[in-house]
């Protein structure tokens, strides 16, 4: 008796925080083609129709995720898939506390908790064209790539300090319908370590064609943005068990094709 | 990781004192080490519980179980993984499975031409002056959608690589990009059949806990050697 009151309790706690019965909203990107800033040879990308969600993660959903997979709690979480700072302001392993907002951006969490967390929607991570394509898009313009104050407005963006504890949705809504891809956190993508322009990459990798050998800028598409530098510069800064305080996630879906 | 180490610190003390109350101090582990906690004889430390001889307090104990360190340790075993590989033989594994060898571990693919017959060189290189055929050789595919078991086969042929020591493994794209996470080698699709790629050689000792990387092409292999033979005499 006492067993099914509290497989009750856990069950109302889990539709009270809305997970896996509701998932999170997500609207359809169509797909295109797009120069990134580092490509492959030839330099257009082809990204397909997919879905994205709407807003990142928020602290909340992730509360609900590590109730559901406690192998994902702080203290149970392997060393392998996530570092020392995973969900390290966390009051404990299911309480989220006063430091955390609970409708902000999940963060201090590790790719490998990222991608799982999507799994277990029936999504996936976006890859980082896909991210990138979206990423692009002003409130009015699909491809903002060009726009001066755009791109003035994002590389602002990642100067404020601390936007990681705003709600998700408080920054501007693109053209997609598409929150926060500036502007609160920076994000998780699938394929993050396809970036080789870090240190080492000049004597380790594979530089026969030139691609990401010497300084990355001679090789980058579009050299006004500076932004978007930032952001693969940072991607390829990282490993997959790093857990950092501005960095979140949002997940993706493919479409039926 | 402070809380666990001391839960179970708490945890190991509390089954010595079981352990001294049903059959004697001679059961106390031989890892823990217990020294006065006002240090009355600088760095001495005890094997057995009991007081300090000039103090008279009760000795601490400093030293962590090496349990501890052990668990620690296999946290971050590749063996964590779960996904499913194919290998070149047609049969399907989990990482765990390589349980209990020392593994020598590369990512290649197939149709490369320029870095990875380096690269393979590199390992059949190790393989041969590590000599001790009880370690493995495992080279993962970065390519899985062409490199399939029949062609992996095909390419440990060609290349000598056929022996019992070598795996050549086919994952998923997703397992493949978390594999790659895990060595810390970074790749890229620059074109249908070609790549970009770090050039990274990872040991990873028995249980799975990556121990040396060697990162480059055709560099001075002799330290990864000796790591290797190293692990092997343990």
């Amino acid at each position: 008796m006492r067993l099914k009151s509290i497989i009750l309790f856990g069950i109302l706690l889990q539709s009270a925080a809305g997970f896996g019965q509701e998932p999170s909203e997500m609207k359809k990107i169509k797909g295109g083609t797009f120069v990134p800033l580092y490509g492959t040879d030839s330099s257009e990308i082809y990204v397909r129709d997919f879905e994205l969600d709407v807003y990142p993660v928020t602290n909340e959903q992730f509360l609900a995720f590590v109730k559901k997979y406690p192998k994902w709690q702080r203290s149970e979480v392997k060393t392998l898939f996530a570092d020392n700072n995973y969900l390290r302001k966390w009051e404990s392993d299911t309480e989220l506390g006063k430091e955390v907002v609970a409708k902000a951006p999940a963060t201090t969490i590790s790719w490998y908790a990222a991608k799982d967390y999507c799994a277990c929607q029936g999504k996936r991570l976006p890859s980082m064209d896909e991210w990138e394509y979206v990423a692009m898009a002003s409130e009015t313009k699909a491809n903002a790539q060009t726009d001066s104050i755009f791109n003035k407005r994002i590389v602002e963006g990642y100067e404020k300090p601390k936007t990681y504890l705003k709600p998700v949705g408080s920054t501007f809504k693109n053209y997609w319908g598409i929150y926060d891809m500036h502007g609160l956190v920076w994000e998780w993508t699938s394929d993050f370590n396809s970036v080789l322009i870090s240190g080492e990459s000049r004597q380790d990798v594979d530089t026969e064609r030139n691609l990401f050998c010497g300084s990355g800028a001679v090789n980058a598409s579009n050299l006004m943005d500076y932004a978007a530098f930032m952001r693969y510069a940072f991607r390829g800064s990282i490993k997959a068990n790093y857990s950092i305080q501005n960095l979140g996630f949002r997940c993706a879906k493919s479409l039926k094709q | 990781m402070k809380f666990p180490n001391s839960i179970l610190l708490a945890f190991c003390s509390i089954m010595l004192m079981f352990n001294a109350c049903s059959n004697g101090p001679t059961e106390t582990s031989e890892n823990a080490i217990y020294q006065c906690p006002m240090e009355c004889e600088g760095d001495k430390t005890y094997t057995v519980e009991g007081s300090c001889p000039v103090c008279k307090m009760d000795l601490k104990l400093t030293s962590e179980e090496t349990i501890v360190d052990d668990d620690a340790d296999l946290d971050n075993s590749i063996f964590n993984l779960t996904s499913k590989w194919n290998t070149e033989e047609g049969e399907t594994i989990q990482l765990t499975e390589l349980n209990g060898s020392v593994l020598i571990v590369v990512m290649i693919y197939t149709t490369c031409k320029a870095a990875c017959p380096r690269l393979v060189a590199d390992m059949r290189n190790i393989r041969e002056k590590v000599g001790d055929s009880s370690a493995r050789y495992i080279l993962v595919s970065i390519d899985p959608e062409n490199d399939t078991p029949e062609r992996l086969k095909a390419f440990a042929i060609e290349n000598q690589m056929d022996g019992e020591e070598w795996t050549f493994l086919q994952g998923t794209v997703d397992d493949v990009r978390e594999f790659s996470n895990v060595l810390a080698v970074k790749y890229k699709q620059i074109s249908p059949i070609d790549f970009s790629h770090s050039n990274i050689i990872s040991v990873f000792d028995e249980n799975g806990v990556l121990k040396y990387q060697q990162e480059g092409l055709g560099v001075d292999n002799s330290v990864l050697v000796s790591e290797v033979k190293a692990l092997l005499s343990e």
